[in-house]
C-alpha cells in the first residue's frame, strides 16, 4: 500500500466518502441533518475527533498493540480510546473554552457512537497505512462526512416546503437524497482510487 | 410467560422492526448487502451478539453502577464482536475478508446498545436472550430482503447461484452504493404508507 498521503486526502473526501461510498455514521447522519448549523456543528466536532483519534488509534496500535501480539484486542481498545478521549476533551472545553463547549458540547457524546470513528481506524489497520497515510485519511474522512451531512441538511432544508409522499418523509426521505448525491459522486471516481 | 414471547417476538420482527421502524444499524444494512451470503453472515453475527450481549448485561445489571453503565455495556458487546470475529476468521476467511470493517462495527450498531438498554437492563436474562434473538432476526429479516433485490438485479443470482440465466441485463446500479439507499428507501416508503394506512 504505497499512496500518497495527499491522494489519500482527497480520495477520503470526494472519491471514497466515508458516508456516501462506506456507508459509515448514517445514524447521526440521518438524525442531525435536519438544519444546517447543527450539522455544521457536529461536523466539525466530527472532523477534529477523527483526526486526532485516528492518529491516537495509530500511534497505539503500532506500537503496543502489534509488539505485544495483541491485535486481536484492537476493537476494545479503539472504542475505549475514543471513548476516553471524547470525555477528556469534554471535560476540558467546558473548564477552558466555555463558548465552543455549548456550541459542540451536546454533540461530542453522540460522536463516541458514530461508528464513523471507530470505521477508520479499522480502514486504517486493514489497509496498512503508514504514519502520515493514517493522519490524511483521518483528517479527509472527517472533512468528508462533514461534507456529506452540511451538503443533506442544506438539500433538506429547501425542500422542506415541498410536499412528499406521507411514508416517505424524514428518514426515507432523507435516503433518497443521499442516494442521489452518492450517484453524483461516482462520477468523480476517476480522480483517484484508494479503495 | 407465553404471551410475553409472543408479543416480543411480533414486535421485534414487525411492529418495531428495529431497521424499518426505528431505523437504526443502517450502515450495516446498506454497507453488506450487495451479497446474500455476505448479508446472512452478517444477520447472524448481529443476532448473536445481540442476544448474548442483551442476556449478559441483564445478568449482570444489579452489579454494574448506573454511572458507568455505557462503558460496561460496550465492552461486554465488544467482547462477543471479537469472538464473532475470530470464529468467522478461522471457519470462513473469505467472508471475514469480505465484510472486512464491518464486523467490528457491530460494536456500535445502535439496535444492540438500544436492546441492552431499553430491555436488558430492566427484564430477567432468559427473556433479555430472547428479545435480543428476535430483533437481530427482525434485523437479518431486513436486510436478507434487501440482498435479494441487489443481488438478483445487479448479478442475476441468489446466493451465487445463476436464477435469471442469459438475457437478463445487469444493473450495474444495483452493486454500486447508491442503489442501497434508494432501495431500503423505498422499502421504508411502503411500510410507513402502510402504517400510517393502519392507523387512520
Amino acid at each position: 500500500m504505497d499512496i500518497n498521503p495527499i491522494v489519500i486526502f482527497f480520495a477520503s473526501i470526494f472519491t471514497s466518502n466515508i458516508v456516501l461510498t462506506n456507508f459509515l455514521g448514517m445514524c447521526s447522519y440521518l438524525s442531525i441533518s435536519k438544519d444546517l448549523k447543527s450539522s455544521w456543528g457536529l461536523g466539525q466536532a466530527v472532523i477534529f475527533v477523527m483526526a486526532t483519534t485516528t492518529i491516537l488509534n495509530f500511534l497505539v496500535y503500532k506500537y503496543i498493540l502489534v509488539p505485544t501480539g495483541l491485535e486481536y484486542l484492537r476493537y476494545i481498545v479503539f472504542i475505549i480510546i475514543v471513548a476516553a478521549f471524547v470525555q477528556l476533551i469534554e471535560m476540558i472545553l467546558e473548564r477552558f473554552m466555555t463558548n465552543l463547549y455549548y456550541a459542540l458540547g451536546i454533540f461530542l457524546p453522540l460522536i463516541t457512537v458514530n461508528c464513523a470513528i471507530l470505521g477508520v481506524a479499522l480502514f486504517m489497520v486493514i489497509r496498512e497505512y503508514t504514519f502520515l497515510q493514517s493522519l490524511a485519511y483521518g483528517v479527509g474522512g472527517g472533512i468528508g462526512w462533514a461534507l456529506a451531512i452540511v451538503a443533506l441538511a442544506g438539500i433538506r432544508e429547501k425542500v422542506d416546503e415541498t410536499k412528499v409522499p406521507k411514508g416517505l418523509q424524514g428518514p426515507g426521505f432523507a435516503l433518497i437524497v443521499t442516494g442521489i448525491m452518492a450517484m453524483a459522486f461516482i462520477g468523480l471516481s476517476g480522480i483517484a482510487n484508494i479503495q | 410467560m407465553n404471551s410475553e414471547i409472543k408479543a416480543i417476538t411480533e414486535k421485534d420482527l414487525w411492529t418495531e422492526n428495529p431497521v424499518i421502524r426505528q431505523i437504526l444499524g443502517i450502515c450495516s444494512a446498506l454497507a453488506v448487502t450487495n451479497l446474500m451470503s455476505n448479508t446472512l453472515i452478517m444477520g447472524l453475527g448481529v443476532t448473536f451478539t445481540t442476544a448474548f450481549s442483551s442476556m449478559t448485561v441483564s445478568a449482570l445489571r444489579h452489579v454494574i453502577p448506573t454511572r458507568i453503565r455505557m462503558m460496561v455495556q460496550t465492552l461486554i458487546i465488544a467482547s462477543y464482536v471479537i469472538i464473532v470475529d475470530i470464529v468467522l476468521k478461522a471457519y470462513m476467511p473469505e467472508v471475514s475478508a469480505n465484510l472486512g470493517p464491518y464486523v467490528g462495527l457491530i460494536i456500535t450498531n445502535c439496535i444492540i446498545m438500544g436492546r441492552c438498554e431499553a430491555y436488558g437492563q430492566s427484564n430477567p436474562p432468559g427473556l433479555a436472550f430472547f428479545d435480543g434473538l428476535m430483533s437481530g432476526l427482525g434485523y437479518t429479516m431486513v436486510l436478507m430482503f434487501i440482498s435479494v433485490i441487489r443481488e438478483l438485479m445487479g448479478f442475476g443470482t441468489l446466493f451465487g447461484i445463476p436464477i435469471l440465466g442469459e438475457w437478463w441485463t445487469r444493473w450495474t446500479i444495483m452493486v454500486m452504493p447508491a442503489s442501497a439507499f434508494f432501495v431500503l428507501a423505498t422499502i421504508i416508503w411502503v411500510v410507513q404508507a402502510r402504517q400510517s394506512k393502519e392507523s387512520v
